[in-house]
């Protein structure tokens, strides 16, 4: 019998349970090298060349160069983990969560500002039309 | 004989702690949230306490995937700020009460609560912006800290229930401690956000209220909320939430609130803030 994971079905959200963790252990462990000054500056001078020093797979290593975070996070990536590759660009956590939103970072802090992004229409993925997730009422009316 | 008086919630955006010392407190933008803080200031300069257990977590600082202890209890002299990718915050070392740490494992540990003991770790904001936020930036901290990490990055988590029924049993533990300490326990992060996938952003101010009113009115009721109520309804990141139960399960029944706060934002993040003082 399978475990219950009711989590999968909520939309724009991946759990990171003991399934994902082992699938991004590699690709996490790298980003916990990132937090010495000394692999930074390694990383930054040949991105690719550090990257192949791990054992992650090639999906897991064009999300990082492209620092595309939903398809590390699909990767078994865990934002707390990827948090270390964009505080390394001298990203902040509310930019790099405008990026995984596919908004703007302007109107990603303008929904923050009015009360963040709304639940209702945004709990089950059987709610979510044409792949978009509500913002709020502030921001839909524009 | 040590006792526990009173309990602080409050959430730990690292985001604050770059405020506080960038000095940006004064911007717009943070007025509102720093405002809330300012009866906690002034009431914690009045209640001087000895100790603090704080519960938090680590964000993959101290730990990372190699070894993740559900709960855990900082038993060393000193815990210094951790590096998190843009040096350590300027913010003081945290001295710890080894005496007192070693005993709440002993008798917790007896209690069926197994606690991973930690004598060598460094400390990141979710520890060091609660400090910040209620005593502002002193050069030290005035009083000790015993750290208490809770794994709420790789999921599961551990149950409200669970960590409530921990928090009864660190109270009567620190009970037993022979010397007369005045403590509190804290307990941090949450409330509703979510900083992960497209659904970033996610803020529910009616839950957060929801929780804040049960804490008072039926804090056993908080014990019964599945993780994913939680995931579902106040964002992935909501979840930390259960380390608040904790601290509510150390005041038992008898306590009155003589503070509340919620703000939204603070970067991605709705502010929860309650201070509960023991009756009995
Ligand atoms: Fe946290």
């Amino acid at each position: 019998m399978a475990l219950e994971k009711p989590y999968k079905d909520v939309p724009g959200t991946t759990v990171f349970d003991a399934e994902m963790a082992r699938k991004g252990y590699h690709l996490n462990q790298f980003c916990m090298s990132l937090m010495k000054a000394e692999n930074r500056e390694k990383f930054k001078a040949d991105q690719r060349a550090y990257l192949d020093q791990w054992p992650m797979n090639e999906e897991q290593k064009q999300g990082v160069l492209t620092r595309d975070y939903n398809r590390m996070i699909a990767a078994g990536g865990n934002i707390y983990f990827l948090s270390k590759i964009f505080s390394s660009d001298g990203q902040s956590f509310e930019q790099a969560a405008s990026s995984m939103t596919g908004m703007s970072a302007p109107d990603y802090r303008q929904m923050m500002l009015t009360g963040g992004r709304q639940v209702e229409g945004n709990r089950y993925l059987s709610e979510i039309k044409d792949g978009k997730l509500k913002t709020n009422a502030n921001v839909e009316k524009k | 004989m040590a006792k526990i008086n009173s309990a602080v919630f409050c959430s730990h955006v690292p985001a604050i702690g770059a405020a506080i010392d960038l000095g940006k407190t004064e911007d717009p933008y943070w007025v509102p949230l720093f405002k809330g803080f300012e009866f906690s200031k002034q009431w914690i300069k009045q209640e001087k306490p000895d100790v603090i257990i704080l519960v938090y977590n680590d964000h993959a600082t101290a730990f990372d995937s190699t070894i993740i202890p559900t709960f855990a209890i900082g038993c060393a002299d000193r815990f210094p700020p951790a590096d998190e990718g843009w040096g350590p915050r300027k913010v003081p070392d945290v001295i710890g009460y080894p005496e007192l740490a070693a005993h709440i494992a002993q008798s917790v540990i007896l209690d069926e609560f197994d606690l991973t003991i930690i004598n060598d770790m460094k400390v990141d904001h979710g520890l060091s912006v609660p400090l910040s936020l209620m005593f502002g930036q002193p050069e030290a901290w005035p009083c000790r800290i015993i750290p208490f990490p809770v794994n709420v990055v790789q999921y599961p988590p551990p149950t409200g229930n669970r960590c409530y029924n921990l928090g009864k049993a660190i109270r009567s533990a620190v009970e037993k401690f022979d010397e007369d300490l005045n403590v509190q326990i804290w307990g941090t992060g949450g409330m509703s956000h979510q900083i992960q996938g497209q659904r970033a952003g996610l803020i529910n101010k009616e839950f957060d209220n929801r929780f804040l009113d049960r804490m008072v009115s039926d804090p056993v009721s908080l014990t019964k909320i599945p993780h994913i109520e939680y995931v579902r309804e106040a964002g992935a990141e909501a979840i930390e939430l259960v380390m608040w139960l904790v601290a509510l399960g150390a005041m038992g029944t008898d306590f009155k609130q003589v503070h509340r706060f919620h703000h939204v934002p603070a970067s991605n993040t709705a502010v929860g803030h309650m201070i509960l003082e023991k009756t009995k």
